[in-house]
């Protein structure tokens, strides 16, 4: 099947590939499933990671000049039928997901064989599968309920992934129920804002909406299904108060897991995110703008303190990581709430460095787990002399996290204060140089241990084999790459920015 | 009513009782739906909710404890978070259009068209199944992969726990138990035979009167279940192995992929079901559809069959000497 679909890739059928970018994941989960085999399915689940992401990097090339392509499923013509619309926003999110998936993969071999029994292997690859397909789904789609479908198959997915850190750590089964609960009561949340929608519109194609929406500021059920919907999301995006969830369910998944779902499903959460405030709902309503400003904004702010703080006072580099991502979502959503294009253009170049960032200190912990058997600070002491290649690219992939100049993070980061001095908002900028200090705080502690500290024991450790480092180079030297070469970022983000905020017109 | 049941299921503290109420409370909802003229989800809430849910909860209870632990803690948080959604709901409210008022934009703008234009695009009577299958059959698509996934999803979780599997003897009531009840037995073996015809023809039937391949799925499933609580469980799956049911739940998405794959080698889009008879597209979709939905319908059955196994194998097998 896999090689029938390559075959699609050719330009003859070249117009089925806003499709095709899904699919191929869709169908290869259950043909993986279907075969039964162990030892193909990590070479079945790479090769549909791969074929999607040659898939995405052709549509992104197609949109980034801000064309937009919409391709009809069941050939019936949107309001009726379901439209998959690709514009920059959406071609560079596919980009990520499919290249954090071919990255963490061959990561994954090596880990997951450590860390999940071998008859397990099909179904996590399949389950692998079926959560790239859900995020490439909600990403891609200018259905409104498609996305609500396609969340679903990642959720879903997500959790029972999660859930298969038990076999090393029983409190991954807790972790992951509570982020279920938490996350179906965001979906539930969700789907009721869409039905408030329906109600108000009587359509599901996002353009559609965001058309007849144009006189219906005042609409108390307009006004309602927002709030609904922001929820839900947030609740996916684990904006600040919403985080809960957040920390227990990557400190437990296994290492792979949390390398690849730390890196995109949040990002396309918050993707949706910024679809639903600008493209279907309009930036112009008063409503709209006052929850940015004094809800989103403020929370974004206590995100970026308040999870660092925390993130310096834990013990375990896992943790440490997952509440400095609920601090970098803080961000994100800053650069939302700013309502300016530099500001989604700050959000959306953070949502990619910071994604690859992440992925490459994930992976890096889930070598350490490997070979020193944990990933708490006492376990890594003095790891950075007996395991130089891992704990290098660790370090990189950490001052990209600050954001010291010559890495992603420092480009995301300037852009965003670039976008508060814009507004004049001065006190902001000032703000996020502030939280940075804070993330200098936690890195330097790790960097202090991997280093500064005497190794414990006399037991002899390997470095990593090379399946896992030259991935978690790959990340490292991407961290690096794209602090100095910013030409596809930036240049994808502003596109993708100008569209979003272009509002209707954009989309139509 | 249903704000009755869902209270008490809220204050009992027995197990039991609240998997009974809460089948009541799905019969009561698919009452409910069917007073507002949506009897194919009414079909699905009746077949899901009120049985294979009762099923499998009091599966899932046969393995743990019959009463709740009573739990101390502040219910004030999870209050107030329930009223502001209450109140914001309510809010919502204020600006709808009237109940079942025809100028509402959800009975004006997208539902004329389905109505006028589904009798001769599509050639099927029900137009539910018209737009569930065709317009939106990718939605249907995706739906069918959350069914397969959660199935799949169930399975890892269950082969996670099979370790521990360990000292559970007080789980004696059970499958095994029936294998003596003359009455019972003779009862569903003239039952499943025609629950699975039903279900057959519920399948088959869906584009002429509410049902499809999820009720059809469901009832097909619930014959092989009830056979498997009657008999045993190793009768069951000698006519329906467990590898084979794993065979099911995937093909049933590859069966529904396949068909939109195939409309991209006669050159139409993905799922446009026209490309099976390109000379009358009513018929292609016709056909596109009986496929999908049978594509549905074996992952339906698949998944709740697997579900049922997975969870029917956890016990202790017991001995004759045990009782």
């Amino acid at each position: 099947m896999t090689t029938e679909n390559i075959h699609h890739v050719s330009a003859s059928l070249g117009d089925h590939l806003p499709v095709l970018v899904v699919l191929v994941p869709f169908v290869a989960a259950p043909l993986l499933v279907f075969i039964g085999s162990r030892r193909l399915a990590w070479s079945i689940a790479f090769a549909a990671s791969a074929i999607s992401l040659v898939i995405s990097f052709l549509l992104l090339m197609r949109v980034i000049g801000g064309e937009v392509i919409s391709y009809h499923l069941g050939g019936w013509a949107p309001p009726l039928g379901i439209e998959y619309r690709v514009d920059a926003a959406n071609a560079f999110v596919l980009l990520l997901v499919t290249a954090i998936a071919v990255v963490v993969l061959p990561f994954a071999r090596e880990s997951v064989r450590a860390e999940i029994p071998d008859r397990q292997n099909t179904l996590f690859y399949a389950l692998f599968l079926l959560c790239l397909t859900g995020l490439l789904g909600v990403a891609v789609t200018g259905d409104a309920f498609n996305v609500f479908v396609f969340l679903e198959i990642s959720s879903l997915a997500t959790y029972v992934l999660i859930a298969q850190g038990s076999y090393r750590d029983k409190r991954a089964l807790t972790a992951s129920y509570d982020y279920l609960i938490m996350g179906t009561i965001g979906a539930t949340f969700f789907v009721i804002g869409l039905g408030l929608l329906y109600m108000a519109t009587g359509t599901l194609n996002m353009a559609d909406i965001a058309e007849r929406l144009v006189d219906q500021a005042g609409n108390r059920t307009v006004r309602a299904a927002f709030a609904f919907i922001v929820v839900g999301i947030g609740l996916k995006v684990a904006i600040y108060p919403l985080h809960l969830w957040l920390p227990n369910a990557y400190t437990f998944a296994p290492s792979a897991v949390t390398a690849f779902v730390a890196a995109t499903s949040t990002k396309v959460a918050v993707y949706v995110l910024m679809r639903f405030m600008f493209s279907v709902f309009q930036p112009v309503f008063l409503f709209e703008v006052n929850t940015l400003e004094f809800i989103i904004l403020p929370f974004a702010l206590l995100a970026m303190f308040a999870a660092s703080f925390i993130a310096v006072f834990q013990s375990d580099f896992k943790r440490m990581l997952a509440y400095s991502s609920i601090a970098q979502i803080g961000y994100m959503l800053l650069g939302i709430a700013f309502l300016t294009e530099t500001g989604l253009t700050a959000a959306i170049v953070h949502l990619f460095n910071h994604g690859i960032t992440k992925a490459a200190l994930f992976m890096g912990v889930g070598i350490y787990a490997l070979r020193l058997g944990g990933s708490f600070l006492d376990d890594i002491e003095g790891a950075g002399r007996r395991m130089p290649w891992t704990s290098a690219a660790v370090v990189i992939a950490g001052l990209s996290l600050i954001g010291v100049p010559g890495t992603a993070g420092f480009i995301s980061k300037w852009v965003l204060v670039e976008a508060a001095l814009e507004k004049g908002w001065w006190l902001i900028a000032i703000l996020i140089v502030a939280s940075s200090l804070l993330a200098v705080i936690y890195v330097w502690r790790v960097i202090e241990v991997l280093y500064l500290k005497a190794p414990k024991g006399d037991v002899i450790v390997k470095e990593a084999p090379l399946s896992m480092l030259l991935p978690l180079w790959v990340m490292a030297l991407a961290c690096v790459y794209f602090g100095l070469d910013t030409d596809l970022t930036i240049s994808a983000a502003r596109a993708a920015a100008e569209g979003l905020m272009a509002g209707t017109s954009g989309m139509r | 009513m249903l704000v009755t049941t869902a209270i008490t299921v809220v204050r009992t503290r027995s197990l039991f009782a609240i998997v009974m109420l809460s089948g009541v409370f799905s019969l009561l909802s698919a009452l409910l739906l069917v007073t507002l003229d949506a009897v194919d989800v009414a079909f699905t809430e009746a077949a899901v909710g009120a049985g294979i849910s009762t099923v499998l909860l009091l599966g899932t209870l046969a393995l743990t404890s019959r009463f709740e632990r009573p739990v101390r803690r502040s219910p004030l948080p999870p209050l107030i978070v329930v009223l502001v959604t209450g109140a914001a709901l309510i809010y919502g409210t204020m600006d709808m259009p009237n109940f079942g008022s025809p100028e509402a934009p959800a009975q004006t703008h997208v539902s004329p068209d389905y109505i006028q234009r589904s009798p001769h695009e599509i050639g099927v009577p029900n137009i539910v199944t018209g737009i569930l299958a065709s317009y939106r059959g990718y939605d249907t698509l995706g739906e069918t992969a959350v069914v397969f996934t959660a199935g799949i999803g169930v399975l890892a979780l269950i082969r996670l726990l099979r370790r521990r599997r360990d000292g559970e003897g007080n789980t004696k009531e059970g499958a095994s138990l029936m294998r003596h009840h003359l009455i019972l037995r003779v009862v569903t073996k003239l039952l499943v035979g025609l629950i699975m015809l039903f279900a057959l023809y519920v399948q088959f039937h869906g584009d002429y009167s509410p049902g499809g391949g999820f009720q059809a799925g469901v009832i097909m499933a619930v014959a092989f279940i009830l056979y498997g609580v009657v008999f045993s469980l190793d009768q069951v799956q000698m006519v329906l192995p467990p590898w084979l049911v794993h065979k099911l739940v995937a093909l049933g998405v590859l069966i529904y992929a396949g068909t939109g794959i195939y409309s991209f080698f006669v050159g139409f889009n993905f799922l446009d079901y026209s490309a099976l008879n390109p000379q009358h597209p009513e018929h292609g979709q016709h056909y596109g559809i009986l496929l999908v939905e049978l594509g549905v319908g074996i992952t339906v059955t698949g998944v709740m069959v697997a579900i049922y196994y997975a969870f029917a194998a956890r016990p202790p097998i017991l001995s004759d000497e045990e009782w």
